[in-house]
């Protein structure tokens, strides 16, 4: 069973919802993130999703993009990041999951990737211009060494889709819960519930719910009916407005609190 | 399997093409092939294509025997197929009419695109004014500074020009933000894109349109020369205006098909758009293709002084044309991009676009080694009006 897995089983036996953070890794560099890593498992995450900068990502809104340049300037590259998370095993075992656009994994090499990855103690990938219907190469490779592909549904997804996508997800299913790139919204869409009750009806996997999540009452929201959350935007923006380190990560860590609080009374 | 009836089914040309996007995509992906299949088994869709590309575009255009330029060179025989004297003064019209067309198909009633010249943006601002379409296009604000003209011309015929402040602020920018803005608005809104990029079906789908000027001009030489042209030569940025004329010629062996990129400073600067030349295989803007990054697999920023050769990718079908060997890529820099412009402008009395001028230098060099009876045909993809101001910038001439 993978970490991903078991720390699913136990939010189940704990009868509560899941809190996965993103956090643009590199922004504004490795070491910060090291650091924020810590904080952000400390206040209670599930999971981190670490994203990699790419300097042409079409899923992300402004906040990420702009984290993402910096992590960039900052000398931030793929092999870093895995390297980091090497580091980061030697004291910690919550899951991780990189989210990557799909050409700096393809430039490293998928088998090398996988291999580099896994080594490092990378738990999971969620690539998301890599659909099923190209992903079977990488998902033959990370399922030989037990790497987690992440797949993705959105408000658009078919049926056909749907199914699809419940039988070669890993790990969880992200739910895109709005037609749009990562960045906080005001309000989340109406159709959530019946969307990804649908997709419940046919997935074994958890469901979360991720893109546009702003904050602990959208957070509770939204875990009200999924399997819980992830956070993106939020965090990066609080990381991007606070230069110093001291105060960014406090206002990180009580963020993660306050959501986590929320989630945990979402019943 | 017969060249030409690629992509499969999949979108796939060989290794390249695919599609590479967020799933929130994938139903509109799905639902304009379906509408695009069903279109171009429809002889009414064809039948309208046909009457707009006649009495609004101006097609058939004319394949113009240069003669001056010709005897100038003192080789081969250069026919230039004059995509410049279609409405708006590019071939991109060709692909926006009949994308036009599919959005109304489809129930939409607004577009989007990116341009980086200007022109896909003009020929699209067009289209939608001529078939009531909300249209806004994303440009990057140097292109905007570069295409002033163009600007206000997309602005006079009703569409929003949206600046983007991203990245080196040119046509690869202006893509991504486009897609991002697709995805926001998937439900309501077409994305026409303006060359043979992209996620399937858009690289499939712009070169049939585009093919239009390939068909054609192949008729047109076997009526003035009763055979078929040695060489054909175009210019590749996203690479459309090459697709549509390579197409018709691809199982015809004696014909060898050139591509031109962007030098842009000189190959060995690193500052160009020669992503077939230079590049590796990865996948951007929904398509893996040859394309220009660093080690880390980051996109590099393209160079050339035309706008729309300004790109670090290439339309997936011609990296497998390149692949295959069926076709073969040069490149031309700033400077000789220049000296064609010039040629063409004093020996023929047409000012090509900066794009096309690559092409009409790529000619020149190879007309005077080939023999008297031989022929090139070129596409002259695009008139010039809209570079004189930059042209006259690089001259030093203040107008």
């Amino acid at each position: 069973m993978s970490r991903i897995e078991k720390r699913f089983e136990r939010i189940r036996a704990e009868k509560r919802k899941a809190l996965v953070a993103f956090i643009s890794a590199g922004d504004p560099d490795l070491e910060s993130t090291r650091r924020h890593f810590e904080v952000i498992e400390n206040n209670g995450a599930d999971i981190i999703e670490l994203g990699v900068p790419f300097s042409d990502p079409l899923a992300d809104g402004p906040v990420i993009q702009a984290a993402s340049q910096r992590a960039l300037k900052g000398g931030t590259t793929l092999r870093k990041i895995v390297g980091l998370v090497a580091e980061i095993r030697k004291t910690s075992e919550l899951p991780i999951v990189l989210m990557s656009s799909f050409n700096p994994v393809f430039v490293y090499g998928l088998q090398e990737f996988v291999d580099d990855a896994v080594a490092a103690g990378v738990d999971g990938v969620i690539l998301p211009d890599l659909p099923p219907e190209e992903a079977e190469e990488f998902r033959a490779l990370a399922d030989a060494k037990g790497l987690d592909m992440i797949f993705l549904l959105a408000p658009t997804s078919t049926p056909e889709r749907v199914a699809m996508v419940a039988e070669r997800s890993r790990g969880f299913i992200y739910y895109v819960s709005l037609t749009g790139t990562t960045g906080v919204k005001s309000q989340l869409s109406e159709a959530l519930a019946g969307k990804v009750a649908a997709i419940r009806q046919v997935a074994q996997q958890p469901v979360l719910v991720g893109f546009g999540i702003s904050g602990p009452e959208q957070a509770r929201e939204a875990a009200a009916v999924s399997d819980g959350v992830i956070i993106g935007s939020a965090i990066v923006r609080i990381i991007e407005q606070n230069p110093d380190a001291g105060e960014r990560e406090e206002k990180v860590g009580g963020f993660i609190a306050d959501v986590k609080k929320a989630l945990d009374g979402a019943g | 399997m017969n060249k030409t009836t690629l992509p499969d089914e999949r979108g796939h040309f060989g290794v390249f093409g695919g599609k590479y996007v967020i799933e929130t995509l994938m139903p509109a992906l799905t639902e304009l092939e379906a509408v695009y299949d069903e279109a171009r088994n429809d002889p009414a869709f064809h039948e309208e294509l046909r009457y707009y590309l006649k009495h609004y575009v101006g097609r058939a255009t004319p394949l113009y025997y240069a003669r001056n330029l010709t005897e100038r060179l003192g080789g081969a025989r250069i026919y230039l197929k004059r995509e410049d004297l279609n409405h708006t003064g590019a071939h991109k019209i060709n692909n926006t009419i009949g994308s036009a067309l599919l959005t109304r198909r489809m129930g939409k009633k607004r577009v989007i695109a990116e341009t980086g010249a200007g022109q896909h943006g003009v020929a699209t601002a067009t289209a939608a004014a001529l078939f009531g379409l909300k249209c806004d296009v994303f440009m990057g604000e140097e292109d905007m500074r570069r295409q002033a003209l163009n600007v206000f011309r997309m602005r006079l015929l009703g569409a929003n020009v949206i600046p983007v402040t991203c990245g080196s602020r040119t046509l690869k920018d202006a893509t991504s933000e486009a897609i991002r803005h697709w995805i926001t608005t998937v439900e309501t809104t077409h994305y026409i894109i303006g060359s043979v990029v992209g996620p399937h079906p858009y690289p499939m789908l712009v070169r049939d349109f585009q093919r239009v000027i390939g068909v054609e001009a192949r008729e047109q030489i076997l009526a003035a020369e009763g055979r078929l042209p040695d060489a054909c030569v175009a210019c590749v940025g996203g690479g459309s205006n090459s697709i549509g004329l390579f197409h018709p010629f691809i199982d015809d062996p004696s014909v060898r098909l050139i591509g031109v990129e962007a030098a842009g400073l000189g190959i060995e600067t690193g500052k160009h758009g020669a992503s077939i030349g230079e590049g590796r295989r990865g996948v951007l803007h929904g398509m893996m293709s040859y394309l220009l990054y660093d080690e880390d697999g980051q996109i590099k920023e393209a160079h050339s002084v035309s706008a729309g050769l300004d790109y670090p990718g290439v339309g997936c079908e011609h990296s497998h044309l390149h692949d295959t060997g069926r076709a073969t890529y040069e490149s031309v820099t700033d400077a000789e991009a220049l000296e064609g412009f010039k040629l063409l402008s004093e020996v023929e009395g047409i000012i090509p676009a900066l794009e096309s001028a690559h092409a009409i230098y790529q000619a020149a060099r190879m007309a005077p080694k080939m023999k008297k009876d031989e022929i090139i045909l070129v596409c002259l993809s695009g008139r010039g009006d809209k570079d004189v101001v930059q042209v006259a910038e690089l001259m030093g001439e203040k107008l």
